[in-house]
């Protein structure tokens, strides 16, 4: 094994240097010049300040916005996780039965499955179609605005589908919301 | 139906990329020129030269098994260095602080054995500097230490007596420079334009719409998701791993995952039926692993649109999406995933933990999961042999009592890392304090640390505590055996077949090649795995699964 010990060694500095070093920073140029943003982690910007990431769900709220899927460690990101209750947990049968009456209650309509349910990464930051659509009239009155006007802005956001086979129709909570500040702002009291 | 339909176009996609990998892959292990070596042929022979090896020369078994250790050994020593060192090293722009002996133990043996199971979380206790240079070439070399020995596993079987099992340098070497480099640049770029960060900068401080502090975590993910994926590495950028919408931000981004997680592996098999100079081999190695998979994934498949819960699921993804990852990582011994196996129906459960108890031989780790196959070739035909009454062969090779011995004693580590060490980890009360819920479940994310660990694999229930101290020891001990009980018994039959005649075929020859043979390997494999693991399921799994059909909850 001794005999070893000199191609082992010289073979592990060779690749630290080639896959550890060469190759990450080699990938991390190439995107600073092909996706600036996106390889920064698609920092959204509002007036010129970060607001938080397309891809990060934010803790939603307030009245006047679509509010995100539940989270199991309440949308932290350093580290994120997820309840990893199994299907015949006491525990999460309450999660569920709590987060329906809570979402009837806030929504006044019955609460999609994405909706009760935490999702896997805590940061989730897209909801079903159903879910932001049953969300529509408290925004809209939130806002003081008629509901149609919240069902557009949300209709379009819907992602698709990749063609027509993989994953579900979904809107992303962050995008949107921002949508309706701009399309409808809201007075500063408009959030009560 | 539209599922299914997805599936199908997947598998598709599967089947000619790897076997159009397989050619490419065949021309690298030669070692004439390919379009790369204008390129990468200096470096390749740079590497040599300074390491004093001749490419030209053949090694036996044991100086293929030696040179194997020896570069894993040094690997674990080195990234355990840079994990105990990580706080006073650079790249550190979060500031994160030490690893703890055991759980450095653990992320060091877990990434050298390629299981990469995680017992931490990158985003909070890592540095980039730890990412790159620690996990993200223990993902390449573990990699390509596996393909390295699948390589020689193969010669053994059919490289033609006296030849040699070739030298696990160039092998090695090559599997980076020529396979997992190029794979891994192309899966990054796209990563990259999906929404995928990499970058030095630290995690972005902002402050959201409703005035919340929130920090965004980043770092240098898309290279190591990239090679983590076509590595059946699986050790996430981030604690939740490609559930984390940075680090699977798309659909898009999910199925080249998904993709690249089997590439390899499917390559291996079409790769045997060459270098076999008999496609007909490969087609069959193919089809028992196709028809596990399939079979697999139709249960979880069910299960999981069945329920239609999306706990511990993201809403890209849904239900059908979930289930495809969750068995494709557990066939392949990938252990990524993108939604929580925790929160998966019992019966989904059932089919990864099998999966993975088996010992990651459907399709399973980028070479390991051929030899695991092999594996199970000898001891099926062996039992064909007994059956007809012939003296078993493979490839016009005798499988005699050395062979059939040392397969046995391979395929034992499997039960004894996964019974003794589970049933040791539920009875010690300090180890048993890891299992989060009650009743049959409890067993059931204990089964399945274990299988993970043993199997190499690296995914888990994640609400069992695997950074309790008793097990980050006892699984980084179990990923040792798990990893070198397989391979020094398979490089010693390599070394033992490559030394016999390969007699021409007869019409007594016992054809390895048709559905009979199939049917056979598949039973052997399922019937090894059930005979030895079915009690336990029984405890776990399906206790749950009957458990819930009749209402009761823990």
């Amino acid at each position: 094994m001794l005999n070893q010990i000199r191609p082992a060694a010289t073979m592990l500095v060779a690749m630290t240097l080639l896959t550890g070093l060469a190759y990450p920073l080699a990938m991390t140029g190439l995107a600073r010049v092909i996706a600036p943003e996106l390889s920064q982690a698609s920092i959204t910007l509002r007036d010129g300040q970060p607001i938080g990431s397309a891809l990060v769900a934010q803790p939603f709220a307030g009245a006047g916005y679509l509010h995100p899927r539940p989270s199991a460690v309440d949308y932290a990101t350093m580290p994120s996780g997820a309840s990893n209750l199994s299907p015949g947990s006491a525990a999460l049968a309450r999660q569920i039965a709590e987060r329906r009456a809570a979402y009837q209650a806030t929504n006044g309509a019955p609460a999609p499955v994405d909706a009760v349910t935490a999702s896997g990464s805590g940061l989730d930051p897209e909801i079903s179609v159903a879910n932001a659509t049953a969300q529509a009239i408290r925004i809209a009155k939130a806002r003081g605005v008629d509901p149609d006007a919240v069902q557009a802005v949300i209709a379009g956001h819907v992602t698709q589908p990749l063609w027509g086979l993989y994953g579900e129709a979904r809107v992303n909570v962050l995008l949107t919301n921002l949508a309706l500040d701009e399309a409808m702002p809201m007075t500063p009291s408009g959030g009560n | 139906m539209h599922d299914l339909m997805g599936y199908a176009l997947f598998c598709a996609a599967l089947t000619a990329g790897g076997w159009v990998l397989a050619r490419w892959m065949t021309r690298v292990y030669e070692g004439g020129p390919n379009p790369l070596t204008t390129v990468l042929g200096p470096v390749e022979r740079g590497i040599y030269r300074l390491s004093g090896i001749d490419a030209q020369v053949q090694q036996g078994w044991r100086g293929y098994a030696l040179a194997a250790l020896a570069f894993n050994l040094l690997g674990f020593v080195l990234l355990y260095g840079i994990l105990r060192l990580q706080q006073v090293l650079p790249l550190n722009p979060d500031g994160v602080g030490a690893i703890s002996p055991d759980l450095a133990f653990n992320t060091a043996v877990s990434f050298v054995t390629n299981t990469n199971w995680q017992a931490y979380s990158g985003e909070a206790q890592l540095s980039y500097l730890s990412q790159m240079t620690g996990l993200t070439v223990q993902n390449f070399v573990s990699a390509a230490t596996g393909m390295a020995v699948g390589l020689a596993v193969i010669r053994g079987f059919t490289a033609p007596k006296g030849t040699g099992l070739g030298n696990f340098w160039t092998d090695m070497t090559r599997s980076v420079l020529y396979v997992l480099l190029p794979l891994s640049i192309l899966l990054a770029v796209a990563l990259i334009l999906q929404g995928v960060p990499q970058t030095l900068l630290g995690g972005a401080h902002v402050t959201t719409l409703e005035g919340a502090q929130q920090i965004i975590p980043r770092g240098p993910a898309a290279s190591q998701i990239a090679i983590k994926q076509l590595g059946t590495n699986g050790g996430g950028f981030f604690g939740v791993n490609s559930a984390h919408p940075l680090e699977n931000p798309t659909v898009a981004s999910n199925m080249l995952q998904c993709l690249s997680i089997l590439l390899i592996p499917v390559a291996f098999c079409f790769l045997f039926g060459r270098m076999a100079r008999d496609a007909r081999q490969g087609w069959a190695i193919y089809a028992a692993m196709g028809v596990m998979f399939l079979i697999g994934l139709v249960v979880v498949w069910a299960g999981e649109t069945g329920a239609a819960s999306l706990e511990g699921k993201e809403m890209r993804f849904g239900a059908a999406l979930s289930a495809l990852w969750g068995v494709v990582t557990t066939a392949a011994s990938n252990g990524s995933v993108n939604a929580m196996h925790d929160s998966f129906m019992p019966l989904s459960g059932l089919v990864e933990i099998v999966n993975m108890a088996i010992g990651e031989v459907i399709f399973g780790g980028v070479g390991a999961g051929l030899y695991g196959m092999l594996l199970y070739v000898v001891l099926a035909v062996f039992l064909a042999g007994l059956m007809v009454g012939r003296t078993p062969e493979y490839l016009g090779r005798k499988i005699e009592a050395r062979e059939v011995t040392l397969a046995m004693l391979a395929f034992l580590s499997m039960p004894l890392g996964i019974l003794i060490g589970g049933a040791i980890s539920v009875t010690v009360p300090t180890a048993a304090a890891s299992i989060q819920e009650a009743g049959p479940h409890g067993l059931s994310e204990t089964l399945y640390a274990y299988s993970s660990a043993v199997g190499n694999n690296g995914s888990a229930f994640a609400g069992w505590g695997a950074a309790a101290q008793w097990q980050t020891t006892a699984l980084g001990l179990l990923m040792i055996l798990g990893r070198f009980a397989i391979i020094l018994p398979m490089l010693a039959i390599a070394g033992s077949l490559i030394a016999k005649r390969q007699s021409p075929v007869t019409v007594g020859t016992f054809p390895t090649h048709g559905p009979l043979f199939v049917t056979l390997l598949v039973l052997t494999v399922l019937i090894l795995g059930a005979l030895t693991f079915f009690p336990v399921l029984a405890l776990g799994p399906i206790a749950e699964h009957t458990a819930l059909a009749i209402g009761q909850s823990f």
